[in-house]
């Protein structure tokens, strides 16, 4: 932070000083606003229009038509109640396991740092690596799941290749992948935790449960609703895992909106119609966060 | 989890360092060990199946132990495929995205954390959160009508989508811990912006800059989508290659698996040297952001 002297009077800055900040930023700004706000702005234009790659017809301004069919289309509309399924219950899981797992990682037991790096393997693998190897694992014949799962005494599961098991499979796989790093960043937080209301609790007889419900867990929800928020926007974008995995089958049953996009963009070509479904994911994706950001604000504000 | 009440009497002196010895070290062991199994059996099982023989990837019960180990897998994937090019491609778009994404990231971060350009901080969360399919579209119909699918230039502009808000990210926060007073002696003694960003600033945040590199790299290697959608058999990607494993051969698991184990295996070794700027990137990108 730059904290004048106290004697300095405000004095006009000159413009080649009030220009630098802008020549820091300006490559960054061109590349971002080359790659990805002017094709945003293309596929705003497009959506209004009625084109399909294939089509020998040029494409047609239509207003609002692609958004009015959008709002119609049952296969959309179910893909976004899919898209909405696996980010409640997957970062839902993320949560409550990640907290769990950096409780006992914090406490400094013989092993404890082979495991935290053991830890981050899931965090940084190679998403659709991960995605086949689970995929040869719920095989429903010869894969190693049904194997222990038969061993514990419960039933063979079709895993991602039924349409009831396949959500759950699929939140699985998301689960497995991404709750250390709910762990690191609830680790961090516990990490800058400090001592005294523990000691307080201590005198006061508190049992280990009440210490957490009431000192620890209020004190961690800033970091845990940084968590939060990344792992929503990023479940919310999954496509790798679900492409690899199941490609929205069997029949549309794991199609979320990134896949179903994918589908009308590089499979229909119908890309004036892709495009209001992108206009529309995006605003629901931005209003999401804006809502979490306020969200974390007011509590923030009533803490 | 687990709370095991305290008993009721003081357990005796004997008894007391046993006790203090399991419930400080062998209880949290345990229970972590719940956590990590899963996590160590995914790994293993991937590397295990990548040396079992085809006998053994389809036997029932599952093979856990492969009995003669084979490299036939991996020595397949070098003949079959320009394996070791694929893994080229993958390098340089890593290679490049990454450094490209620093030298426009870093100093963009410096400015918004040292002028306070809050606005631009937001821009920069925006394209964190945008789908990427969303500016994939056009990006394909570019790439078709100037006729640059499959170069590998155009997979690298992609890939610093995602490179250089991580970056950013990563970068304000550790520019906002500097402090201030190295830089305003320096500017006293005659030190232009340029210069005491580059001659104090950045020295000072080598441990940011290390950190936000190999997360940057890492992104860059794991990610499909783009290579999958722009690419071709020019500039296939590692990841791409892998997912062609599967579907050519439904029940080949074999190649699959070592194509799994290679395409992991860089970023895991990197994990075990970098553990460190690793978690430091992990939790300031996210924490700060």
């Amino acid at each position: 932070m730059t904290t004048p002297p106290l004697h300095a009077r405000p004095r006009p800055v000159p413009l080649s000083r009030r220009l630098t900040p802008m020549l820091f930023v300006l490559p960054a700004l061109l590349l971002t606003v080359v790659v990805i706000a002017f094709p945003l702005a293309y596929t705003l234009y497009q959506s209004f229009t009625n084109w399909v790659i294939t089509s020998p017809n040029p494409p047609k301004f239509i207003g609002l038509a692609n958004y009015i069919e959008l709002l119609s289309d049952r296969r959309a509309l179910q893909s976004l109640g899919r898209t909405v399924l696996i980010t409640v219950f997957s970062v839902g899981l993320q949560m409550v396991l990640g907290v769990m797992m950096a409780l006992v990682m914090n406490k400094h037991f013989f092993g404890r740092g082979l495991f935290r790096t053991l830890a981050l393997f899931p965090v940084v693998a190679t998403p659709v690596a991960i995605s086949l190897i689970f995929v040869t694992m719920m095989n429903p014949q010869s894969g190693v799941l049904n194997h222990f799962l038969q061993g514990a005494g419960l039933g063979p599961l079709q895993w991602i290749y039924s349409e009831k098991s396949v959500l759950p499979s699929l939140i699985l796989v998301d689960t497995w992948q991404w709750t250390p790093f709910v762990m690191l960043i609830a680790l961090a937080g516990l990490a800058t935790l400090p001592n005294e209301p523990y000691e307080a609790a201590m005198l006061d007889g508190a049992t280990p449960w009440q210490t957490f419900w009431s000192i620890t867990l209020p004190m961690l929800m800033p970091s845990l609703f940084v968590a939060l928020l990344f792992r929503a926007i990023d479940t919310l974008k999954l496509f790798d895992t679900i492409y690899a995995m199941t490609q929205g089958g069997p029949g549309t049953a794991s199609e979320t909106v990134n896949l179903y996009l994918y589908t009308l963009s590089f499979n229909y070509f119908r890309m004036g119609y892709a495009s209001s479904m992108v206009i529309a994911l995006l605003a629901i994706v931005l209003g999401v966060t804006l809502v979490l950001i306020r969200a974390r604000k007011l509590a923030e504000k009533n803490a | 989890m687990t709370v095991t009440h305290a008993p009721v009497k003081a357990p005796t002196t004997a008894r007391r360092p046993k006790n203090k010895w399991v419930r400080e070290h062998l209880l949290p062991l345990l229970i972590s060990a719940l956590f990590i199994v899963p996590i160590v059996f995914v790994f293993y099982w991937m590397v295990s199946m990548s040396f079992q023989t085809q006998v053994e990837i389809s036997s029932n019960p599952p093979t856990f132990w492969p009995k003669a180990p084979t490299t036939e897998w991996y020595s397949e994937l070098m003949r079959r495929m320009p394996f070791l090019r694929y893994t080229w491609n993958s390098l340089v778009v890593g290679v490049l995205a990454t450094g490209i994404g620093l030298a426009i990231g870093v100093p963009a971060a410096y400015a918004i954390a040292r002028w306070r350009i809050g606005g631009l901080g937001t821009l920069f969360l925006i394209t964190r959160i945008t789908p990427a399919i969303s500016f994939l579209i056009p990006w394909y119909i570019i790439a078709k009508r100037l006729n640059l699918s499959d170069s590998l230039g155009i997979i690298t502009l992609l890939h610093i989508t995602i490179t250089l808000p991580l970056i950013i990210w990563i970068m304000i926060g550790f520019f906002e811990a500097l402090p201030t007073d190295l830089e305003q002696s320096a500017t006293v003694d005659g030190c232009n912006a340029w210069q005491s960003f580059l001659l104090i600033s950045v020295p000072l945040v080598k441990p940011g800059i290390v950190a936000a590199t190999i997360l940057a790299f890492i992104q860059s290697w794991n990610n499909f989508l783009f290579a999958a959608v722009l690419g071709g058999p020019e500039s296939q990607t590692l990841p791409v290659t892998v997912y062609g494993m599967l579907s050519f051969e439904q029940a080949n698991w074999g190649p699959l698996a070592a194509a799994a184990t290679l395409v992991c295996l860089p970023v895991i070794i990197g994990t075990i040297f970098f553990q460190r700027q690793l978690v430091e990137g992990l939790t300031a990108g996210a924490l700060k952001g």
